[in-house]
């Protein structure tokens, strides 16, 4: 089922969680949807189950109005962060729920169920667990669980709500896995919510970006991460160490600065800001440089340093440990700061955001612009 | 791994955040004892010195018999009675957001606060021939004051609290996720609340409804001003055992208050039975 979403806008009390998304997902897609919290990517999700209703905004699956539809009558699949198995049903009980209450016409006969349900308990491999309570599984389980219930009815839309979210990282990256072969299998269309790059990327053949109620960016790993469309984009995926810089024919120049391994953009000439992250920052020693370190730690493969510039402020830098000139980088020493990657975005359209000064911000992925 | 603290000597207990526990329990014991089991360990005690023929005699006199059956009747009415309309009432409190829903919330108490006797007063003046309610009763037909009606009426006002108080945490417990998957899955709102809302809060619905059972058969200074007490019509039993003990037969008041705290113990008994049944999903996976 391909869904077309357009101009959707929902405002909860005086918060505008969503700001008019645009959104298309093709029939058989697996997409992501990854922002920090309050990004609006749940309420999204919700929106297209139909336990939300958006404000303005059109949703259409296969060129039908799903605004005109009921939850009930939508059939998708709908997966729970904290799994929402009914728990006073056995496994067996909770997967035949949504074969057993179809209105008496369309429900297969009791056979028929049971022959499914045996069916769905092999198919995601926890036939051993049939006949326990919810209560009596691990989180892992439990997500199994949720999953084959949602895939009971034969969903034409898959949705997942941080499925992951409340499970340990070795169970999650299993899980993963499982759930891309899950997803092949069964060939339906798939969107999932997560705040976890790592997991956004991994598993899904497209991510869409969402930073305050709007989305940000549309693309894959390497698009997002070397080409993030916005200084929010570029922020979430850690380029958090933002630097002035000043443009002149596509070229940046900043103070104490090596940017010369940046490529020629097509920038208007003027402020801009560049967004870089920590590890894409090599210092290195030079008697007149305007940045001093002032304290480095250990972490064991890497060294971090903390840089202070004295008219800009702080930003922070991540070497290799054993990398040729690490045993230089002492506090106190004067180093210049070479780029090694970087996004710079033009201060030009409004300048109300060019700040003077300069400081490694902790990425704040509540609030951004 | 703790072999090594084991032959040591004592084992190490882990130390509790607040001490105290000796005291605590000590405390608690010594009161449960004075306030709850001499007075029902005497109650015993007074029944067995009546020798099991004259205690038959005195409780199966037709009198008596008439009160139990009377009180089991009108407290069976009560509660059928609270368990729809407490359960209803819950549901409002929870799921619903209205203007007066906090002085709602608290006016379920006043049942509690309410001194019965005030209670049974206010409630004669109402349903008796010259109140409000009594001739637009008696217009249809229905007599309420100085029957059984009455009766229940009375335990209806004074038990309907618990039903609603122990269903409403529970429902305001109940994760929202639960009624939103079950939409997903196409039920509908029938089916949500037969097939998941009601069996989450069962097992409180169940204590509610037997507790609200217990008091009512307990009920005393509500039903007296409603109830007549007329012999062998509308005499409950507590009040028979009342007179009794007016009448300084203190034999013929402590039969009667054994079969009451006889059905209390049942009550407690199957009110526990019940529960487990309901929640014995929880009980799996202990």
């Amino acid at each position: 089922m391909s869904i077309t979403i357009s101009g959707l806008t929902k405002r909860f009390a005086k918060t505008d969680v969503l700001r008019g998304v645009e959104l298309g997902v093709d029939k058989g897609e697996l997409v992501a949807l990854l922002g920090p919290s309050g990004s609006g990517k749940t309420t999204l999700l919700k929106i297209i189950a139909g336990l939300e209703w958006p404000d303005t905004g059109r949703l259409r699956v296969d060129g039908q109005d799903w605004l005109k539809l009921a939850a009930q009558d939508r059939r998708i699949g709908f997966v729970f962060q904290h799994y929402a198995l009914f728990p006073h049903m056995k496994v067996r009980e909770n997967l035949a729920f949504g074969l057993s209450v179809r209105p008496r016409a369309e429900r297969p006969g009791k056979t028929i169920i049971a022959a499914k349900v045996d069916e769905l308990l092999h198919f995601l491999q926890i036939d051993h667990l049939a006949d326990r309570y919810p209560a009596q599984l691990s989180g892992g389980q439990r997500q199994r669980v949720a999953l084959g219930r949602a895939l009971a009815i034969e969903p034409k839309v898959l949705l997942l709500d941080e499925p992951f979210g409340a499970l340990d990282a070795a169970i999650r990256r299993d899980l993963r896995r499982w759930l891309r072969g899950v997803h092949e299998a069964t060939g339906s269309t798939t969107i999932f919510v997560t705040h976890d790059q790592e997991e956004a990327f991994e598993l899904a053949d497209r991510v869409v970006v969402m930073g305050e109620g709007q989305i940000a960016q549309i693309g894959d790993a390497d698009t997002i991460h070397d080409h993030p469309a916005t200084p929010f984009v570029a922020r979430f995926m850690g380029a958090t160490v933002e630097l002035p810089v000043t443009l002149l024919a596509g070229r940046a120049e900043g103070a104490g600065l090596d940017l010369s391994t940046l490529p020629r953009r097509a920038l208007p000439d003027g402020a801009g800001r560049l967004f870089v992250r920590a590890e894409d920052i090599t210092p290195v020693p030079e008697p007149d440089a305007p940045w001093r370190i002032v304290s480095r730690t250990s972490t064991g493969a890497h060294l971090r340093l903390v840089l202070r510039h004295p008219k800009l402020g702080e930003a922070e830098a991540e070497v290799p440990r054993r990398a040729v000139r690490a045993e230089a980088l002492t506090p106190d020493a004067a180093v210049r700061l070479k780029i090694e990657a970087g996004t710079i975005f033009s201060s030009a359209p409004n300048s109300a955001a060019t700040q003077p000064s300069l400081q490694t911000k902790p990425i704040q992925l509540e609030r951004s612009q | 791994m703790t072999a090594a603290a084991t032959h040591t000597g004592a084992p190490i207990r882990a130390k509790r955040v607040l001490p105290g526990f000796t005291l605590s329990l000590g405390t608690t014991l010594l009161y449960m004892t004075f306030i709850v089991l001499i007075p029902v360990i005497t109650l015993i005690l007074k029944g067995a010195e009546i020798g099991p023929e004259r205690f038959w005699r005195i409780i199966s006199s037709p009198r008596a018999v008439a009160a139990f059956q009377i009180t089991l009747t009108a407290a069976l009415i009560a509660t059928a009675f609270n368990a729809i309309y407490g359960l209803l009432m819950a549901w409002v409190l929870v799921r619903y957001e209205f203007r007066g829903k906090r002085i709602l919330d608290a006016l379920m108490d006043v049942p509690f606060a309410l001194p019965t006797a005030v209670a049974g007063l206010s409630l004669t003046a109402l349903f008796s021939a010259n109140g409000w309610f009594g001739p637009v009763l008696d217009a249809m037909g229905i007599q309420v004051v100085y029957t059984i009606w009455g009766i229940a009426l009375a335990m209806a006002f004074t038990s309907v609290p618990f039903v609603v108080r122990t269903v409403q945490p529970v429902l305001e417990d109940m994760d929202p996720a639960l009624e939103q998957a079950a939409l997903t899955l196409g039920a509908r709102p029938w089916a949500i609340f037969t097939r998941v809302v009601f069996p989450a809060i069962l097992p409180a619905w169940l204590a509610g409804c037997t507790t609200a059972f217990a008091r009512s058969l307990g009920e005393f200074g509500a039903i007296v001003f409603i109830a007549g007490n007329l012999p062998f019509r509308t005499e409950i039993a507590a009040l028979l055992a009342y007179i009794r003990l007016e009448e300084f037969d203190y034999n013929g008041a402590a039969a009667i208050a054994l079969v009451l705290l006889a059905f209390a113990l049942v009550l407690l008994v199957v009110s526990n039975v019940l529960q487990a049944w309901a929640s014995r999903h929880r009980e799996a996976s202990r």
